[in-house]
């Protein structure tokens, strides 16, 4: 019964997971990594949790509409931090009260969810895929390449990431999310690239990587068809925990009032505007962080639960 | 030994020259104008606004800026201020103590604690203390520092007033607890669950088990094989974190008023004063290459088997 | 577990105890009443480090300000009214043509060195802080002296180094020369820029910033970088405004909730304005300590008239887009009641102030808000944003104007945050403003031309809408004219009055000064500068 639920979920809860899985558990053969993985997954309560997590805030994000009716943006002075949460109310949209503008705190909680999913999961696919080039060149053709790229990821990973994001958001007048999203992975990606690196040094040296290429493997082929699937286990576990950080580092710039147009719904934002009113309407300040910390959590408990399954020394 | 220090440090070359260009081109595309920035939000008078750039060198163009401000930064000038034309050097040596102080205070925080709880949780692995520091620093890790920050600087400070809510003298000690502990906690957690999944991988060692098979005492199981092995991975982490936590500070310092170099920092950037923001970022990235060398250096201590040439 | 659950619980019973446990204060009913008051105690006072060196022509932001304006007096001042007073003059006449003016400087004056104050400490002190190689920041203030351009170029170096328009009598007598009659040049004089400087001053004007010698009521004891300033009572000033007090303490803050708290607390005696995130609470917290006070500021909202959406905009839009505004209930909101709707384009706490000048146009009526936008034509693309700066709390009103555009007329509205004052000017000057921008202007002499001809003029570098009415320019240029500074005032008004006919800036609120003072002093007061006026402040004994 579990195997079923978990199997309709796989397109959603995790990307590469799934792309691994998908060669999964022919009866007849030898399991590989990423399906003894797969299976392992399927018995941990905490992926279980976090999946569904994950899953559910997914939804919110792609449909915020059908869990709150109200507009996040529409303010009523009259009803300013009128209701303190009730509930009784649930799911109504005085649910969690209203903030300093009258606007339904639970609306724009749901609403939030959206910037962060967003941030979260595009700067990690971008710092993936760049940073896993990058670490894959670095790794496989050594020498020259290898101390140049090594070079340039110092610069970058010594360059704090809060203090890099300010100076580079603060170069744009006009910010959306792509920007939120550019200046993260223009200082993340070396996380992931270190990582890549590393894992493909120690898989180039790999008798099936010499036996390839003894038989006439090209390039491309060697990286793709051979280092990349056994050299990707540890960059899906730093990506999936670097997600909740970036996530955080979004609502970190909000708060710090680099982020977005009063339109746009974040729960940085609202966290800003609480901390003028904490002695006053804790409230307001409560859920956005609450649902921030939730959001956290489910991914860093993903990684962690990918980790283990991914990491053989662990079982 | 010797020679293997001397090749990093001449790689660190390149990456000084890098980040400082990097920084120095970051600042420059920010939009506003420094010297427009004196007169607030009066309008400024053009006659003077061109005396001030000559003097200070920021009409001459771009590459030529740089190099200047390279040729002061080996002569130890990290160039003057634009607003009340002070030496950039004496705001840092205003800040760096400040931010070293409330960096250490976190980072011995996070260093004993995380070990503590981090062998605690390792050794008893799968009992409930061991679920317990799991679910704390989860915990710990998932509240955003500003929140934790916003959230303890209300509650110990406003409302049960064992601290005062602001930091009134940022060279005191005592008054930095509070931030010191925010700041660190992030790190906290991170330290706990590094050592103890370090600890639970290496309980299962073949030297472990002929440690066990020897006979020796649990106690010096433990502290001589199993903690020794296992702080690899921990320490790695613990020397980038030194910068990182004053680095990462900006947010703490902002919530408690402590006039750190993430304050300093902020305010540079509102005012566009770019000396400083080279110059801070660029001692942090030389901050976080020579702690990487003492964490590389460290490996040989820890890990016999690392011998560097 | 239990440290999990322990760590739990106190954040979650942290947040729902804030709301519970009001802070009490504010009990702090009248001991004060038998106390005696001490003629040397010590004011202290919540300032930060001034920006610039302590000369008088180079000090812009308010830490400085507050330090130059206790240590020079200059030749006038002004009143609450907004009128003139005489301090280091005795008499300031302008011809019939208010082109040549003549200062009587009053007898005995002295510098805190015992130096004379004569008519050349004021003559050289100017002629200095004009020429352009000084660097100082304030000196477009003697552009309307004649010579200006000599010293002060807008190329190269200065052609001399003295203005013509500047001429000594004799000891106790000069005359300012304008390039063009000002009916109201003496309200300029009464900034700290014309403050006169000893002649040591020229020799060293670094010494001197850092150790300033003025002739005004308080001495520079000490300044301690980044900690505190000291002045004491100069007890040889001979001017109106006499210390009743010992000296001030300006301790140099960095926080405005650490001020506050300490307010709170009374180890401070008074700081500039209450933080946003006490507004709420300020006047529980102090109680009958709470000041509040006019501040001759206004906040605005201005179409940027160079885009699409304005260019050619019928003005009944404007005037309904400002119908549409409840300025009443977001004063009460969002501000808690600390600011006061503005009813015209002038703040108050100035010469020719009048109140609703801009009529029904600035009361909320979203009936006749949504009809005239209607009449009007509607907004271009039924969308405006209002540009801000998000380093600044504009955040919480520009939302709720735009709330209350949107739901009184159906207009969309969006804030449109910059990052930062520099983002939002580079914006602004680079004409790229979207839509709208706010705006908000202190006084720099307490006349109401100060608001309209520096703000709304055609071509004005406070203009930065590319606002252009012939109108309200002809009415601008009688006004200059005029004979004497109240009929010059008069006229002003009716320019203002033409602005509504215009709209270039949706006037929003006047300012308060928000603040407070400890109970170890009283009469507390703050200027409509908004800065605090520290002579009268009386010390209760200890």
């Amino acid at each position: 019964m579990p195997e079923n639920t978990l199997k309709k979920d796989k397109p959603t809860v995790e990307e590469p997971a799934v792309a691994v899985a998908e060669a999964g558990p022919a009866p007849d053969k030898p399991r590989s990594l990423a399906a003894d993985a797969w299976a392992d997954l399927c018995r941990k309560p905490l992926f279980l949790l976090s999946g569904l997590l994950i899953l559910f805030l997914l939804l919110v994000s792609a449909f915020p509409g059908l869990f709150s009716s109200t507009d996040p943006t529409a303010g009523d002075l009259s009803k300013h931090f009128l209701t303190k949460p009730e509930l009784s109310h649930v799911f109504q949209p005085d649910w969690f009260g209203y903030d300093n503008q009258g606007r339904s705190i639970y609306a724009r909680v749901v609403y939030g969810t959206r910037v962060s999913i967003l941030v979260g999961v595009g700067v990690t696919v971008l710092v993936t895929v760049v940073g896993g080039l990058m670490g894959m060149l670095a790794g496989y053709f050594g020498g020259i390449w290898d101390t140049l790229l090594s070079r340039i990821t110092d610069v970058f990973f010594g360059i704090p990431f809060i203090l890099g994001a300010m100076v580079v958001l603060n170069a744009f007048t006009e910010r959306t999310v792509w920007t939120v999203i550019g200046a993260l992975a223009f200082l993340g990606w070396t996380a992931i690239a270190r990582v890549m690196r590393g894992a493909v040094i120690t898989a180039r040296h790999a008798d099936y990587v010499l036996a390839a290429k003894a038989l006439g493997a090209g390039t491309s082929r060697i990286l793709f068809r051979h280092i990349l699937p056994n050299a990707i286990a540890p960059v899906i576990v730093v990506a999936t925990i670097q997600l909740g950080v970036y996530i955080v580092a979004e609502s970190t710039l909000s708060y710090l009032g680099l982020g977005l147009g009063t339109n746009e719904v974040s729960w940085g934002g609202d966290i800003d505007t609480a901390s003028d009113h904490i002695r006053n309407a804790p409230h307001i300040l409560f859920f956005p962080a609450g649902m921030l910390s939730i959001t956290v959590l489910a991914f860093i408990m993903l990684g962690d639960a990918v980790r283990e399954a991914l990491d053989p020394k662990l079982r | 030994m010797g020679r293997y220090v001397a090749r990093r440090l001449l790689q660190m070359i390149p990456v000084f020259i890098g980040t400082t260009l990097l920084i120095f081109l970051m600042v420059n595309v920010l939009p506003g104008d420094p010297v427009a920035a004196l007169w607030g939000d009066k309008p400024p008078d053009p006659a003077q606004m061109a005396i001030i750039r000559k003097d200070l060198g920021l009409d001459l163009p771009l590459w030529q800026q740089y190099l200047n401000y390279l040729g002061g930064l080996l002569q130890g000038d990290f160039g003057t201020t634009i607003a009340g034309n002070r030496p950039v050097l004496d705001q840092m040596t205003d800040a760096f103590p400040v931010s070293i102080r409330l960096g250490l205070m976190a980072f011995t925080f996070e260093l004993v604690l995380g070990l503590f709880f981090g062998v605690l949780a390792g050794v008893k692995r799968g009992k409930v203390i061991d679920t317990g520091v799991t679910v704390f620093t989860l915990m710990v890790i998932s509240i955003p520092v500003f929140v934790l920050g916003l959230v303890s600087q209300q509650v110990f400070g406003t409302q049960l007033g064992w601290v005062s809510p602001n930091v009134k003298d940022s060279m005191d000690m005592a008054q930095l607890v509070l931030p010191a502990i925010v700041l660190g906690s992030l790190s906290l957690a991170y330290v706990a669950r590094l050592t103890r999944t370090s600890i639970a991988e290496n309980a299962r060692a073949d030297y472990m088990r002929t440690a066990v098979a020897k006979g020796l005492p649990q106690r010096r199981i433990v502290s001589m094989h199993l903690l020794r092995n296992s702080l690899i991975p921990v320490v790695t982490y613990l020397g980038t974190d030194i910068g990182a936590l004053m680095a990462g500070a900006v947010v703490t310092e902002g919530i408690f008023n402590v006039q750190g170099v993430g304050q300093l920092l902020f305010e540079a950037l509102a005012r566009r004063e770019g000396s400083i923001i080279v110059g801070i970022v660029t001692v942090f990235v030389l901050i976080y290459l020579l702690a990487n060398l003492l964490v590389d250096l460290l490996y040989a201590v820890l890990d016999p088997r690392i011998r560097y040439a | 577990m239990r440290g999990a659950k322990s760590a739990k619980w106190v954040a979650i019973a942290a947040v729902v105890a804030l709301g519970a446990t009001a802070c009490g204060g504010g009990g702090t009913e009248e001991a004060n009443a038998n106390k005696e008051v001490d003629p040397n105690g010590i004011v202290s006072y919540a300032n930060g480090e001034p920006q610039n060196p302590l000369q008088p022509a180079n000090t812009m932001e308010a830490y400085g300000s507050v330090t130059i304006e206790a240590i020079f007096s200059g030749l006038v001042d002004y009143n609450d009214k907004g009128e003139i007073t005489m301090t280091n003059a005795e008499s300031v006449t302008p011809d019939k043509d208010n082109k040549v003016w003549t200062v009587k400087l009053k007898k005995g004056w002295k510098f805190h060195n015992g130096e004379e104050v004569t008519a050349k400490s004021f003559v050289d002190a100017w002629n200095w802080a004009a020429n352009v190689e000084n660097k100082q920041v304030n000196s477009s203030w003697f552009s309307d002296i004649e010579g200006y351009a000599d010293v002060h170029p807008e190329k190269g170096k200065p052609k001399k180094d003295k203005m013509s328009g500047l001429k000594v009598v004799d000891d106790q007598t000069f005359t300012i020369t304008l390039a063009d009659g000002i009916p109201y040049f003496h309200y300029k004089l009464a900034y700290p820029v014309f403050s006169p400087l000893p002649s040591g001053f020229f020799k060293d004007p670094e010494g001197y910033g850092e150790k300033p010698v003025g002739n005004g009521p308080y001495k520079l004891k000490s300044w301690e970088h980044k900690k505190s300033i000291q002045l004491v009572r100069n007890d040889d000033y001979k001017g109106p405004d006499k210390a009743k007090n010992g000296g001030i303490d300006l301790k140099a803050y960095t926080s405005d909730t650490a001020a506050y708290n300490d307010l709170v607390s009374n180890n401070v005696d008074s700081m500039p304005i209450v933080p946003n995130s006490e507004l709420a609470n300020y006047k529980e917290d102090l109680g009958d300590r709470a000041i509040e006070q006019d501040y001759s500021a206004i906040n605005t909202i201005n179409p940027a008239f160079y885009t699409k959406q304005w260019k050619d905009i019928d003005v009944k839009v404007l005037q309904g887009l400002s119908m549409a505004i409840d300025r009443d209930t977001i004063n009460k909101t969002v501000f808690f009641g600390t600011r006061e709707s503005a009813t015209s384009w002038v703040a108050k706490g100035v010469l020719g102030y009048e109140a609703d000048t801009c009529g029904e146009f600035c009361k909320y009526n979203p009936k006749k808000a949504k009809a005239l936008i209607k009449e009007g034509g509607g907004v271009p693309g039924n969308k405006i944003s209002i540009q801000y700066n998000a380093d600044q709390p504009h955040k919480d009103w520009v939302v709720a104007v735009c709330n209350s555009i949107k739901q009184a007329t159906g207009v969309e509205c969006e804030g449109d945050a910059k990052t930062d004052f520099q983002a939002d000017l580079k914006v602004r000057d680079a004409k790229q403003v979207k839509s709208m921008y706010r705006s908000g202007w202190v006084l720099d002499y307490p006349f109401n031309g100060n608001f309209l001809r520096d703000l709304f003029g055609t071509g004005v570098a406070g203009n930065k809408a590319d606002f252009s009415d012939k109108k309200f320019d002809d009415l601008v240029k009688k006004a200059d004219a005029a004979a004497t500074v109240e009929e010059s005032a008069k006229l002003y008004t009716q320019a203002e009055k033409q602005l509504a006919n215009t709209f270039p800036g949706i006037p929003l609120w006047y300012n308060r000064t928000i603040s407070g003072h400890s109970e170890n002093v009283k009469n507390m007061k703050f200027g409509q500068d908004g800065d605090p006026i520290f002579t009268e402040v009386e010390v209760y004994k200890k």
